[in-house]
C-alpha cells in the first residue's frame, strides 16, 4: 500500500505535512476556523471552530437536526454531492485547507474514508468489497494480503474467511457494517469519519463496532456521530456536544458547537448548562 | 363506516353492523366481473389470431422456406432475404443505439447540471418516445440517405429505428439507474472512488439488468416497425441479390416482405406464405422477450 501511496501525486504542501506525522510531530490532523454550512439559505452549522487529534476517537454528540452529521460529512467534502451546500471558513487537514480551490475532493476521500449510518456493501462478494478501493487507486499485487488484512482489523476475518466468494449482502446487518469498515481501512486512510455507525444495529453488534473503533484509534484517527451518550462516554477521547440554537429575533435555527473536551471531562464536569442539561437526558 | 358513526351498546348492535352488505358485495363481485372480462376479450382475441395464424401458415412453414430467397411462385419462395435483413437490422440498431442511450441515460441521471435546460431535455425525449415511427424514417431519409449520402440502405434504414428507440432506451435506463440505491454510490466515492469510476464500477452492473431490459424490449418493438424502414430503405426482395452484407445497399427486412406478400395477386400468396413470414417474425420476437425475462431474472436474485 506504501507504494500505491506514493503513486498518487501528492502536493508538496502534503507530502511535507506526512513527513512530519511520521515523525509523531504534528498531532492535530483538522484544524476547523469559523465553519459554517448553509444549505440554501438554511445554515445547518454555524461558526465552529474546533481541532481533531491524530489516533484519537472525538465523538460529535447532540439532538437530532443539530448539524452533527452535516458537519461530519464536511470532513471528507460528501457534503459537496447536496446541491446548493456551501461551507464558509476553513477546514484544514495537516496545514491545508480541503475547501482550497486546488483541492480535488477525490484526493481528500481516498486519505479521509467514511461509514455511513446504514451499512451500505456493494451488491457483490466481500472479497470484491475490499477490493474495489485498493484496485481503483491502482494496486494490482498483493489485493489478497490487503483484504485479509482489512477484515482481520475489521474484527470480521474470523467469520468471512471461507466464504469471501459470497455476497456481501448475505451477511448480517452488523457484518455488513464491519464490512464497510475493512472496505475503508483497505485504502489505508488517514482518518475515518463514521456517521452514527452503530444505529442500524443490535446491542451485540453494536458492542463488536464499538471495540473496533477503539482498536482502531491506535492506526487511524477516528470521528464518530453518535445519538448514543453511552457509546460517546465508552468509546471516545473527546467529545464534542452540539445543539440547536434558535435566533429569536431573526426566527432562524441553526447548529452550534456548545462544548468539546476530554469526554471524561465533559460527562462529569460540564462548564456549560446545556451541556449537562443533554448528558443527564433533560432534552434531546 | 355505520360503525364509526353510530355508538353501538349492544352485542346485537355489533353482530348487525359487521354484517356484509348485499348491495356493496354486488358492487364488488359486479366490479371483479368486469375486470376478468377484459382480460379475457384480450386474450380470446390474440388466441383468434394466433390460432389462425398458425393454422394458415404452419403447413408452409419448413426450414426451406427460412434458406430460400423469394420467388413469384409461392410454392418455393422464402424469406430469407427478410429474416438475414431483420437479424443485422437488430445487431447493427443495438450496437448503435446502446451506447449512445446509455450515455445519455448516465449522464442526465449522474452528472447533468440540475437546471432548466436538462429538465426541458429530458421531457423533450420523453415526448420522443411518442412521435410516429413513421415521422422517424422520413427524418433518417432525408438527414442520413441525402443529407449525408448513405443513399436508402441498410445503415438509413438502422439509423432510422436507432432515432425511434433511442427515447425508450434512455427512459428505461435512467429509470434503472435511478432505482439503483445512492448509498452504493457514495459508497464508492468516501473511498476515493472518482465519481465516474462509482459510477462504471458501481451503479451501473447494479442497473445494467434494467438497462438490457429496456433495450431487448425496445429493439423488439424496433424490428416489427415496417413504416420506418420502407421510408429509409428497405426492399421487397425479389431477388437473391438484396442479402444485408453491405451496409450501404439496399436490404430486406420481415415486416417489410410480409407487407410484400400480402400486397400480391396470388391467395397463396396473401394467406399462407404471410401467415408463415408472420410466425417467423413472432418467433424472433419471442425468443428476444425471453431473454429479456431470463435476463431480468438471472440479475435480480
Amino acid at each position: 500500500m506504501t507504494e500505491a501511496l506514493k503513486e498518487i501525486s501528492l502536493n508538496t504542501e502534503m507530502e511535507k505535512t506526512l513527513e512530519n506525522l511520521d515523525k509523531g510531530l504534528d498531532e492535530t490532523v483538522f484544524s476547523l476556523n469559523d465553519v459554517s454550512i448553509k444549505y440554501g439559505d438554511f445554515r445547518a452549522v454555524s461558526h465552529v471552530n474546533m481541532e481533531i487529534s491524530k489516533n484519537q476517537v472525538t465523538a460529535f454528540i447532540g439532538p437530532s437536526g443539530c448539524g452533527k452529521s452535516t458537519l461530519l460529512r464536511a470532513f471528507n467534502r460528501m457534503n459537496d454531492l447536496i446541491l446548493a451546500s456551501s461551507v464558509s471558513g476553513t477546514i484544514t487537514y495537516h496545514g491545508k485547507n480541503i475547501y482550497d480551490q486546488d483541492v480535488d475532493p477525490v484526493e481528500v476521500r481516498r486519505r479521509i474514508g467514511m461509514v455511513f449510518q446504514q451499512p451500505n456493501p456493494f451488491p457483490k462478494s466481500i472479497y470484491e468489497n475490499v477490493a474495489f478501493g485498493p484496485r481503483n487507486h491502482g494496486v494490482k499485487e498483493n489485493l489478497d494480503e490487503i483484504v485479509e488484512t482489512s477484515l482481520k482489523r475489521a474484527a470480521l476475518w474470523d467469520e468471512v474467511k471461507d466464504k469471501l466468494n459470497t455476497s456481501a449482502l448475505s451477511l448480517s446487518g452488523g457484518q455488513q457494517q464491519r464490512l464497510c469498515i475493512a472496505r475503508a481501512i483497505a485504502v489505508e486512510p488517514d482518518v475515518i469519519l463514521m456517521d452514527e455507525p452503530a444505529s442500524a444495529l443490535d446491542p451485540i453488534a453494536t458492542l463488536k463496532i464499538e471495540h473496533l473503533m477503539r482498536d482502531l484509534a491506535t492506526h487511524y484517527t477516528i470521528i464518530v456521530v453518535t445519538h448514543n451518550m453511552q457509546q460517546a462516554l465508552r468509546v471516545s477521547d473527546k467529545t464534542a456536544f452540539f445543539n440547536l440554537e434558535v435566533d429569536e429575533e431573526k426566527g432562524t435555527r441553526s447548529g452550534v458547537l456548545v462544548e468539546y473536551g476530554p469526554t471524561s471531562k465533559l460527562f462529569t464536569n460540564p462548564e456549560n448548562e446545556k451541556t449537562s442539561d443533554y448528558i443527564k437526558g433533560k432534552f434531546g | 363506516m355505520k360503525i364509526l358513526s353510530s355508538p353501538l351498546s349492544t352485542t346485537t348492535d355489533i353482530a348487525n353492523a359487521l354484517k356484509t352488505s348485499n348491495s356493496r358485495n354486488l358492487k364488488e363481485r359486479l366490479f371483479q366481473s368486469f375486470l376478468l372480462l377484459s382480460t379475457l376479450i384480450a386474450l380470446f382475441i390474440l388466441m383468434v389470431l394466433l390460432i389462425d395464424i398458425m393454422y394458415q401458415g404452419f403447413g408452409r412453414l419448413n426450414l426451406d422456406f427460412l434458406t430460400d430467397y423469394t420467388s413469384r411462385r409461392a410454392s418455393r419462395t422464402g424469406i430469407r432475404t427478410g429474416l438475414t435483413g431483420t437479424l443485422s437490422l437488430m445487431v447493427l440498431v443495438a450496437l448503435i443505439a446502446f451506447p449512445i442511450g446509455v450515455g445519455a441515460a448516465i449522464y442526465l441521471e449522474c452528472f447533468a447540471p440540475k437546471n432548466w435546460f436538462t429538465k426541458f431535455m429530458q421531457v423533450n425525449i420523453a415526448n420522443l418516445a411518442g412521435v410516429p415511427s413513421v415521422v422517424y424514417g422520413l427524418l433518417a431519409a432525408a438527414l442520413f440517405a441525402y443529407i449525408l449520402n448513405f443513399g436508402r440502405s441498410l445503415l438509413t434504414g438502422a439509423l432510422a429505428l436507432v432515432l425511434l428507440i433511442l427515447p425508450v432506451i434512455i427512459v428505461a435506463g435512467r429509470e434503472a439507474i435511478k432505482a439503483v440505491s445512492p448509498s452504493i454510490y457514495q459508497g464508492a466515492l468516501a473511498l476515493g472512488a472518482t465519481p465516474w469510476q462509482a459510477v462504471y464500477k458501481q451503479v451501473l452492473p447494479v442497473a445494467m439488468p434494467g438497462i438490457l431490459t429496456g433495450t431487448i424490449l425496445a429493439l423488439s418493438r424496433a424490428i416489427g416497425e415496417a413504416a420506418p424502414i420502407l421510408v429509409a430503405g428497405a426492399v421487397f426482395s425479389r431477388r437473391a441479390d438484396n442479402e444485408p452484407w453491405n451496409i450501404f445497399e439496399p436490404f430486406g427486412a420481415l415486416p417489410v416482405q410480409i407487407f410484400d406478400f400480402v400486397k400480391r395477386p396470388q391467395p397463396e400468396f396473401q394467406i399462407e406464405v404471410a401467415a408463415a413470414g408472420i410466425i417467423v417474425m413472432l418467433v424472433v420476437l419471442l425468443i428476444m422477450n425471453s431473454a429479456a425475462i431470463i435476463l431480468r431474472n438471472r440479475y435480480s436474485k
